[in-house]
C-alpha cells in the first residue's frame, strides 16, 4: 500500500501541476481573475503531495520493501540504516524524484511566503515553476516510475554500489539538488517578470534570497563532493575535472555571476536585461548538469542507469525548455527599459567584469566538458578533455577574476576613481609583493599558476577584509560581513589549492613489516596488515605507526564488499593544522611486500575550509537581506 | 553616456568575452585533448613520443610482471591484432587483472613503451570504460 500511495500522490500532484499552469495563463489571459486566488493554494498543496510520495518512498527504503523494483534493485536488508536511507536517492528514479519533490515544494514555499512582488507576475513565476515541473512528473510517471512493483518479489536485495556506501550520500546529491532546483525558482521569477513586463529592483529582491540559497547550496554541495571524492577513492586528488564534476561546477559559476548582478538591479536598478539573460543561463547549466549526470552519456560512479530512452527524454526536455527561455528573453527582451547609469570605473563597472569573466570561465568549461560528447557522436573519434585543458584555460581567467574581487568591494557605486581605488588596495598590493618576493628567492621555483595562486591568496585576503577598515565593527551591516567572509574564503581556498599543488610529497614503496618511510614531516612504520570484516564487507587492514609510536595508528583498508562484489580502497587520513598524511594500501606480493602510497598534503584542508567559508559567507549575507526586506516591509506599513 | 550606448557597449563586452572565450577554449583543445587509440591503431599511426593520449585494450594473458622495486609493473595490452608494452608505477585498480579490460592515460616513450599515469578498470562487475565497451573489447568483462 505504501508504494501505492505514494504513486497516487505523484498522480496527483502531476495533475495539480497541469491546473497550475492552465489557471496561470487563463489569469495572465485576463479572462478570468477569480482563478487568481487559486494558483497559490494549488502550488500549496502539489508541493506537500510530492513531499509525501518522496516520504513514502524513503519509508519503503527503510523497510527494504523488496516487491518494489527499485528497492529490490538497489537496497539490502543487510545494510546499516543511514544506507538504506540515503539509498533511497542513490539510483537513477529515487534521485529524479528528489529534485521534482525539491521543485514542487520551492513552488509551495514561494506561494506562501512572497508578499512583496507584483501578484500578477507572482501568478507568472508560479506558472512557469508549473511548466518545468510537468516535464519532470512525465518523465518520472512515463519512463523512470520509482513504484513499480516486482513479482514475485525478490528474496533479496542487489544492494548498493559500494563506493556510494559512505555518509556523503546523506549529504552530497541532496544539497546539490537543493542547489538546481533553487536556480530553476530564480528562472521562474525570471520568466514571470518578462511575462508581465516587470523587470526591476522589485523582481530583484523577490528573486535574490532564491538565488542566494540556491548558491551557497550548490557551494556546499561541490564542496562535500569534492572532499567525498578525496578520500573515498583513494586517489588523493581533490578535484580531476571529471565531467559530472563539471556539471556541478557550470551551474555555480553561472550563478555566481547572477548572485552578483542581482545584487546590482537590486540596488541600483542597473543591468536589468543582462540580470535575466544570467538567471536563463544558470537555469540551462542546471538542465545540462541534471542532463549530463541523469541520462546515462557519461559513464560514472553518478549514471546509475544507462537507457537510451531516458537520455532521449532528458535532451528533449532541455531542449524545450532552454530553447523557450531563449526565444521568450529574445521576444520580450526589447520591452525591457533600460535601468540606470554608471561610469565604466565604478562597482557597478567591476561587478560586469565580474559578470564576464564568470561567463567566459563558463564558456571555457562549457566547451571542455562538451566537446569530446560532440566530436564522439560527429566524427565517432573518442578522446577526452582533462586537467592540462582546464588548468591552462579556466586558471589564468580565474586569477584575473580574484583581482578584480579584490578590487571590486573597495570602490564606489556609480562613479570612482583610478587612482583613489589604487590608494585603497595599497596595502594589499604589498603585501602581495612581499609574498611573491619570498616565493622568488627563498622557494624553489614551484610554477607559474600556484606562484600567482599564492601570491593573489595573500593580497586578496587583505583586501576582502578591507571593506570593515574604518568601520564600527558593530553597526556593519551582515551582508557586508558576508561579502567579507565569503571573498576571504575564496583566499582561503586559492591558498590551499596552491599549496597541495606546489609542496605535497609522496611516497609509493613496497613495504616489509618492520620498515619505515619518511614522507613530509611524518615517519612511518609499517607494522604489518591483519583481517578485518565489516557489516556487508572484508577487508585487508594495514596498520601504520605514526613517528615510531606504536599506539598512535592509522589503518588503510582494502575493502571486499559482498553485494555487488567489489573492492575499494580505504585512505586512512591524519589530520594536522598543517595539512594531512593520506595512506593508502595496495597489493601484496605474495612474498611478503605490500604497496603503500603516502601522501602528505600541507594545507590541503584549506581547500575546503574556504568552500564553507564561502557558503557562509552566503548565509550571512542571506540572513542579513532577509532581515533588513522584512523591516522596509514593516516600515512601508506603518508609514 | 546615453542610455543605448551603455547596453550595446555592455552587449557587445559579452559577445566578446564569449567568443574570447571559444577562442581560449579551441586554443586549449588543439593542444591538450587525448585521444583514445587500440594497440592496432597505433601500429597503424603511430603517436608522437610524449604526446599523452589513451591506451584502450585486454591485458594480456599471462604478461603482468612485477618489477624488482614492487611497485612498477609491466603488462601487454593487446586487441585482435598488435599489442604494446605499458609500464605503471602505482597501485592498480581494484579489479585489474589479465584477461580483462583497460584503459591506461599516459604517452609512448622513446623505447616505443607506454608509460602510464593513470590506470582505469572497472569500478565493479557492471561498470567499463565505455570505450571499451563500444569496441566490444571488455572480454568477460563486458558482461
Amino acid at each position: 500500500m505504501i508504494a501505492e500511495t505514494g504513486l497516487a500522490a505523484l498522480w496527483l500532484a502531476a495533475a495539480l501541476c497541469a491546473l497550475q499552469l492552465l489557471f496561470g495563463i487563463a489569469v495572465l489571459r485576463g479572462n478570468s481573475d477569480e482563478l487568481s486566488s487559486a494558483v497559490r493554494p494549488v502550488a500549496v498543496v502539489q508541493g506537500l503531495l510530492t513531499g509525501i510520495s518522496f516520504l513514502m518512498l524513503i519509508w519503503l527504503f527503510l523497510r527494504t520493501d523488496l516487491s518494489v523494483e527499485l528497492v529490490a534493485l538497489n537496497s539490502h536488508s543487510a545494510k546499516p540504516w543511514l544506507y538504506k536511507f540515503a539509498g533511497t536517492w542513490g539510483n537513477h528514479e529515487g534521485s529524479m524524484l528528489l529534485w521534482v519533490a525539491i521543485l514542487a515544494v520551492a513552488g509551495g514555499l514561494v506561494a506562501l511566503f512572497e508578499r512583496r512582488l507584483n501578484e500578477r507576475t507572482l501568478i507568472a513565476t508560479l506558472a512557469a515553476q508549473a511548466a518545468i515541473g510537468l516535464g519532470f512528473y512525465a518523465f518520472l510517471l512515463f519512463a523512470s516510475n520509482p513504484f513499480a512493483r516486482l513479482s514475485p518479489a525478490a528474496a533479496e536485495g542487489q544492494g548498493l554500489n559500494p563506493l556510494l556506501q559512505d555518509p556523503g550520500l546523506a549529504f552530497h546529491p541532496p544539497t546539490l539538488y537543493l542547489g538546481y532546483v533553487g536556480m530553476s525558482v530564480a528562472f521562474s521569477f525570471a520568466v514571470g517578470a518578462l511575462v508581465t513586463r516587470d523587470v526591476g529592483a522589485a523582481f530583484a529582491r523577490a528573486m535574490r534570497p532564491w538565488v542566494l540559497g540556491s548558491w551557497i547550496f550548490l557551494t556546499l554541495g561541490i564542496t562535500a563532493g569534492s572532499y567525498w571524492a578525496y578520500y573515498e577513492l583513494g586517489w588523493g586528488g581533490w578535484w580531476f575535472w571529471d565531467p559530472v564534476e563539471n556539471a556541478s561546477l557550470m551551474p555555480w559559476l553561472a550563478a555566481t555571476a547572477l548572485l552578483h548582478s542581482v545584487t546590482v538591479l537590486a540596488t541600483r536598478d542597473s543591468l536589468r536585461a543582462w540580470t535575466v539573460m544570467l538567471a536563463v543561463v544558470a537555469f540551462s547549466m542546471s538542465m545540462v548538469g541534471t542532463f549530463l549526470v541523469r541520462s546515462g552519456i557519461l559513464t560514472s560512479v553518478h549514471a546509475f542507469a544507462v537507457d537510451p530512452q531516458r537520455g532521449t527524454f532528458i535532451l528533449a526536455l532541455l531542449v524545450l525548455y532552454i530553447g523557450g527561455a531563449l526565444a521568450l528573453y529574445g521576444l520580450r527582451v526589447g520591452t525591457v527599459r533600460e535601468g540606470s547609469q554608471f561610469e565604466p570605473v565604478s562597482r557597478e563597472g567591476a561587478l560586469v567584469a565580474n559578470n564576464l569573466l564568470f561567463t567566459a570561465i563558463l564558456g571555457v568549461v562549457l566547451i571542455g566538458t562538451l566537446y569530446p560528447l560532440i566530436v564522439e557522436a560527429v566524427t565517432g573519434e573518442q578522446l577526452s578533455v582533462g586537467p592540462p585543458y582546464f588548468n591552462s584555460t579556466a586558471g589564468p581567467l580565474a586569477l584575473l577574476l580574484v583581482v578584480v574581487m579584490a578590487a571590486g568591494p573597495l570602490m564606489r557605486w556609480r562613479k570612482d576613481d583610478w587612482k583613489k581605488v589604487v590608494n585603497r588596495i595599497s596595502l594589499p598590493i604589498l603585501i602581495a609583493s612581499l609574498v611573491l618576493a619570498i616565493l622568488m628567492l627563498a622557494v624553489s621555483p614551484i610554477g607559474i599558476l600556484p606562484t600567482l595562486g599564492l601570491t593573489l591568496a595573500a593580497g586578496v585576503g587583505a583586501a576582502s577584509l578591507a571593506p570593515l577598515w574604518g568601520r564600527k565593527l558593530r553597526r556593519t551591516p551582515l551582508f557586508t560581513w558576508g561579502m567579507v567572509i565569503a571573498h576571504l574564503g575564496v583566499s582561503v581556498c586559492m591558498a590551499g589549492m596552491a599549496f597541495e599543488s606546489s609542496f605535497s610529497e609522496e611516497v609509493l614503496v613496497a613495504s616489509r613489516p618492520g620498515e619505515t618511510h619518511q614522507v613530509g614531516p611524518y615517519t612511518i612504520t609499517f607494522l604489518g596488515t591483519e583481517p578485518v570484516a565489516g557489516p556487508n564487507w572484508t577487508a585487508i587492514e594495514a596498520r601504520l605507526s605514526v613517528n615510531g609510536d606504536p599506539e598512535d595508528l592509522l589503518r588503510p583498508q582494502s575493502r571486499m564488499f559482498s553485494s555487488p562484489p567489489t573492492e575499494t580502497n580505504e585512505a586512512a587520513i591524519r589530520t594536522a593544522w598543517n595539512g594531512q598524511l593520506y595512506t593508502v594500501i595496495g597489493n601484496g606480493d605474495g612474498s611478503g611486500r605490500w604497496q603503500l602510497r603516502l601522501w602528505w598534503k600541507p594545507f590541503v584542508t584549506w581547500i575546503w575550509l574556504g568552500g564553507v567559508m564561502i557558503a557562509f559567507g552566503g548565509l550571512l549575507s542571506l540572513v542579513g537581506r532577509v532581515r533588513r526586506e522584512r523591516r522596509t516591509a514593516q516600515r512601508e506599513a506603518y508609514a | 553616456m546615453k542610455a543605448k550606448h551603455q547596453r550595446l557597449t555592455l552587449a557587445i563586452l559579452a559577445v566578446i568575452a564569449v567568443i574570447g572565450a571559444g577562442f581560449l577554449a579551441l586554443y586549449g583543445l588543439r593542444d591538450n585533448a587525448a585521444l583514445f587509440r587500440t594497440p592496432s591503431e597505433i601500429a597503424a599511426a603511430p603517436v608522437p613520443v610524449g604526446q599523452a593520449f589513451r591506451l584502450g585494450g585486454m591485458v594480456a594473458d599471462g604478461s603482468i610482471e612485477h618489477l624488482p622495486d614492487g611497485v612498477t609493473i609491466r603488462f601487454l595490452v593487446e586487441d585482435e591484432t598488435a599489442s604494446l608494452p605499458v609500464l605503471y608505477s602505482g597501485i592498480t585498480p581494484d579489479l585489474f587483472q589479465e584477461n580483462s579490460g583497460v584503459v591506461a592515460e599516459g604517452a609512448l616513450n622513446a623505447g616505443g613503451i607506454f608509460v602510464a599515469e593513470t590506470i582505469l578498470a572497472k569500478h565493479d562487475e557492471n561498470y567499463m570504460p565505455p570505450e571499451l565497451a563500444e569496441r566490444n573489447l571488455g572480454g568477460e568483462a563486458s558482461q
